[in-house]
């Protein structure tokens, strides 16, 4: 019976696994993106750069100010100072009012749709739509593109929208497509491209016979910016790590909760199992 | 259930002790995160927060009625008129000089404000009886009555002192509150670090 | 505190209950691991009802606040974020508990006689289970909910004549809105729990009238009783034996229950999917729209039935009939015995092939109809959901055949083990 069934399971799976080798489309390379959201350090500097670079465009309604104080180890002066700028605000030193708000943005819904034909979204979970191992490509994903609007493309997000906010700091980008003829070399090149890549297979028929082309594209610097490409890495990093961290700010304490709570079940259970084989001496 | 082994109640008594009272921890500490949510949230506190207010333009007899933590606050800029009224009503307010803790100890004096500004009265505008909001009384009368409460029909005076006979039994209260800005700014709700 | 009991008793029968329903409930001794499941079905029950009490206080059910409600839940009400994965872990717990539940009444024929309403009412439960998550599931209000009751709605819209009208009927409007999520909200908070509650009593009181079924098949309560225990030599009281057995499930199954809480509580998008972190969006359909896992095994079905006649009909049809088969289980088992240990192949490998069918259906159902590419000029997905769908219901419609011809061994007098 056990041995049908793991027969059976085995054979479906290897159908399916077998099936799925012929899956096409582009690929993307999915970099890990190198946060550590215990690195406070890290958060702090993301949170200003969400501040500085996102904040104009981007609401993050659901984030109020004074949370970074208790999670990103601010005081309130530290917040009011260097993280909210709207307004007259700290005009008089006083701003304990406004640490309580959210993270609204001072573009209007109205004219940004205007502007840049979508609204731009409230990125309070962003991080839990997109990942942050996209977020991180895609913030490092863009390249120079004539043909768009905004003169802005990038390969994890094709015709974006948003036009790249950050190119003072990163520089620019510009597309670099090669072709193979040989599958295993564009993996090989496909997996070590430093950004952003995207793999596709193109089929032809030339003469009757079906070709296919392999079609790598990936980014590569042209007009460098005020930072190098490490440090630029480093500085996405930071934002991808708050942008994670804003989606969800109770995430660490989750975690230390769970394994209390684990523990603490652990020993319930033995309890529990002890007097349960007590009590079941009776029945065999 | 053939030949049952001898039982050794001990041993149960202390096993289903044990696994009760450990049991019993966890589902108290499962509890308190229910209860813990009844508590006010985020929102609420940030709606509690110190609220700051402009009183350049208030003039002398002027009421200014402002939202903090939900109560309705008064600023009123008293006139000489009412600043009067106050001295002759000490025998006809039941807490003539405050000895009930309604007011922070910087406006426990005769004008129940801060003595750097006597003729501004800070005062949350809920009557201590039932929770109504009295009138104010802009028309400074012989009787003093500065406020009157239209539920129970309360009164007090300009400093918010209820008055003997009525059904409210201490005085208003007065929120903890600064200045800055060169006195021309109220703080409602904060005080710390002011004189 | 006897004198109040006895003060109690004589004026409502409190004791008696307790004895009747369980303290002196005679169940077979040895049931095994597929038994914890019950128990457990009552507990998450239980956890659902609570975190979704303290939910109801701060969730509001208006489209233009309902999704800022939800994260207003997460970050500002204090431990809210606790109640609210406790919730939706729950609601995908329920699911796992109650299938394992029903694999337990499969493969030892609980449904049989003389079994069949406690069967029946547990199907109901499974019915009105779905309709609470699938309702629940539109309270979030973000783009998975929004689309997924779109799509869902729109299956009643295939019926015949009627289905358009029908359609506009149950969301109370031409689109999902807040008129619809109004109404889902009142559903899922009240009508359904109410019935939900209705439907486990039925399940237990049926349960406890006719006595648990059992992995020998022994109909314990029909063994003769010992003169002094009261007892029949196979069955135990269920108080204190199963009190604590499934008190060691229960705590066994809350580990589990935490490990999914505290330390993902998205697991990987099936259990809260990245698309719900979106606000609905009227205009803008997800490039990929699946239900939650639970769900998917029926999707996977309504996908694979091709329109006829120019018509949506056939696959909603086929849908709704994949779940309502489990109705007649009963009396398409035409076995000589109960359990699975007394069974032959001619049962074994026809459940085998079920629950292959089950999980892989479901799976398909999680996917777009072209991830696995096409074989020609058919999407290979599809063409799996439809072997697998046209399988599924030959294992029930083969049913009385296969039983039938079962060779089986014949059932012990006495539990073994």
């Amino acid at each position: 019976m056990n041995m049908l069934r793991k027969t059976l399971t085995i054979v479906a799976a290897g159908l399916l696994i077998a099936a799925l080798a012929h899956a096409e489309g582009p690929q993307m390379t999915a970099q890990i993106a190198p946060i550590d959201r215990h690195d406070v350090a890290s958060l702090q500097r993301g949170a200003r750069m969400f501040v500085n670079y996102c904040l104009g465009c981007h609401s993050a309604q659901h984030m109020r100010y004074n949370r970074l104080q208790s999670d990103l180890g601010l005081s309130e002066k530290q917040v009011a100072e260097n993280l909210i700028f709207r307004g007259a605000l700290a005009k008089d030193g006083y701003v304990t009012d406004k640490v309580g708000e959210s993270m609204k943005t001072s573009m209007d819904r109205a004219d940004a749709k205007a502007i840049f034909g979508v609204a731009p979204p409230d990125l309070s979970v962003e991080a839990r739509v997109r990942g942050t191992d996209w977020l991180y490509a895609y913030l490092r994903g863009y390249y120079r593109d004539e043909k768009s609007a905004t003169g802005w493309n990038n390969l994890a997000f094709p015709s974006v929208a948003m036009p790249h906010v950050l190119w003072e700091l990163g520089g620019q980008s510009k597309l670099a497509v090669r072709e193979f003829d040989n599958h295993e070399e564009a993996k090989g090149a496909f997996v070590q491209t430093h950004v952003v890549g995207s793999l596709e297979a193109i089929h032809t028929k030339k003469d009757g016979k079906e070709m296919v082309k392999y079609v790598l594209k990936t980014i590569e610097p042209d007009k460098p910016g005020k930072l190098s490409v490490h440090d630029y890495d480093v500085v996405v990093a930071d934002l991808v790590n708050y942008l994670d961290y804003m989606a969800e700010p109770v995430k660490n304490e989750r975690i230390q909760l769970g394994i209390k709570v684990l523990i603490f079940l652990a020993i319930l259970f033995v309890f529990a199992y002890w007097t349960k084989r007590e009590y079941w001496k009776d029945v065999h | 259930m053939s030949n049952p082994p001898a039982v050794d109640t001990k041993r149960r008594r202390f096993l289903v002790t044990a696994t009760a009272t450990v049991g019993g921890i966890g589902a108290v500490a499962a509890a308190l995160p229910f209860v813990f949510s009844l508590q006010p949230s985020e929102r609420a506190k940030a709606a509690g927060a110190p609220i700051e207010v402009d009183i350049s333009k208030l003039e002398p007899g002027q009421k200014l009625d402002v939202e903090w933590r939900g109560k309705v606050v008064w600023i009123l800029n008293r006139s000489k008129a009412m600043l009067d009224s106050l001295k002759s009503l000490d025998d006809k307010v039941a807490d003539p000089n405050s000895k009930n803790k309604q007011q922070p100890e910087y406006a426990k004096n005769e004008f129940r404000s801060r003595a750097s500004k006597p003729e501004v009265l800070v005062m949350v505008g809920i009557c201590t009886h039932l929770g109504c909001s009295p009138t104010f009384r802009p028309e400074v009368t012989a009787d003093g009555e500065g406020f009157y409460c239209p539920c129970h029909g309360s009164k007090f005076d300009y400093a918010g002192r209820v008055f003997k006979g009525v059904p409210a039994p201490i005085n208003l209260e007065v929120p903890p509150y600064k200045y800055f800005a060169n006195d021309t700014k109220i703080i409602i709700g904060d005080d710390s670090g002011a004189a | 505190m006897s004198k109040l009991l006895t003060w109690i008793d004589d004026r409502f029968p409190l004791t008696r209950m307790w004895e009747e329903q369980w303290g002196k409930y005679v169940a077979p001794k040895n049931f095994n691991f597929w038994y914890y499941f019950g128990s457990l079905a009552a507990f998450v029950l239980v956890i659902q009802i609570v975190s979704g009490i303290f939910l109801t206080m701060n969730y509001k059910p208006d489209a233009t606040k309902a999704f800022e409600s939800v994260e207003y839940i997460m970050r500002d009400v204090s431990w809210g974020w606790l109640v609210r994965y406790i919730h939706s872990t729950g609601a995908s717990a329920f699911f796992v508990v109650v299938y394992l539940h029903m694999y337990r009444g499969l493969i030892y024929g609980s449904y049989r006689k003389p079994r069949e309403l406690i069967w029946i009412f547990g199907v109901m439960i499974y019915l009105c289970l779905m309709a609470a998550a699938f309702t629940g599931y539109l309270l979030p209000w973000g783009q998975m909910s929004y689309w997924g009751a779109q799509v869902i709605v729109n299956l009643f819209s295939a019926i015949p004549w009627i289905g358009p009208d029908l359609a506009v009927w149950i969301r109370g409007d031409y689109v999902i809105s807040d008129v619809t999520l109004n109404r889902f909200f009142a559903f899922h908070v009240s009508a359904l729990p109410l019935v939900l509650l209705g439907l486990v009593v039925a399940h237990l009181l049926a349960l406890h009238e006719v006595g648990s079924s059992n992995p020998d098949g022994v109909e314990v309560k029909k063994q003769p009783k010992d003169p002094v225990t009261h007892l029949p030599p196979d069955g135990i009281n269920s108080h204190p034996y199963y009190s604590i057995k499934d008190i060691v499930g229960v705590v066994f199954f809350l580990f589990i229950f935490s490990i999914v809480v505290f330390f993902m509580p998205e697991v990987g998008g099936y259990f809260l999917e990245a698309n719900n972190f979106i606000p609905a969006d009227s205009l803008k359909t997800p490039a990929h729209i699946a239900p939650v896992w639970y769900f998917t095994p029926y999707y996977s079905i309504l996908r694979a039935v091709p329109p006829m006649f120019e018509s949506q009909f056939p696959g909603v049809i086929a849908m709704g009939a994949s779940v309502m088969a489990f109705f007649f289980l009963p009396w398409l088992d035409r076995g000589a015995v109960k359990s699975i240990r007394y069974r032959g192949w001619m049962f074994k490998i026809p459940l085998a092939i079920f629950v292959i069918t089950f999980l892989v259906l479901g799976w398909l159902g999680t996917e777009p109809t072209d991830f696995l590419g096409k074989l020609g000029e058919v999407e290979i997905a599809t063409l799996l959901a439809r072997i697998f769908t046209v399988v599924y219901f030959l294992y029930f419609v083969l049913m009385p055949w296969y039983t039938k011809a079962d060779k089986t061994k014949p059932e012990p007098d006495r539990v073994t083990g």
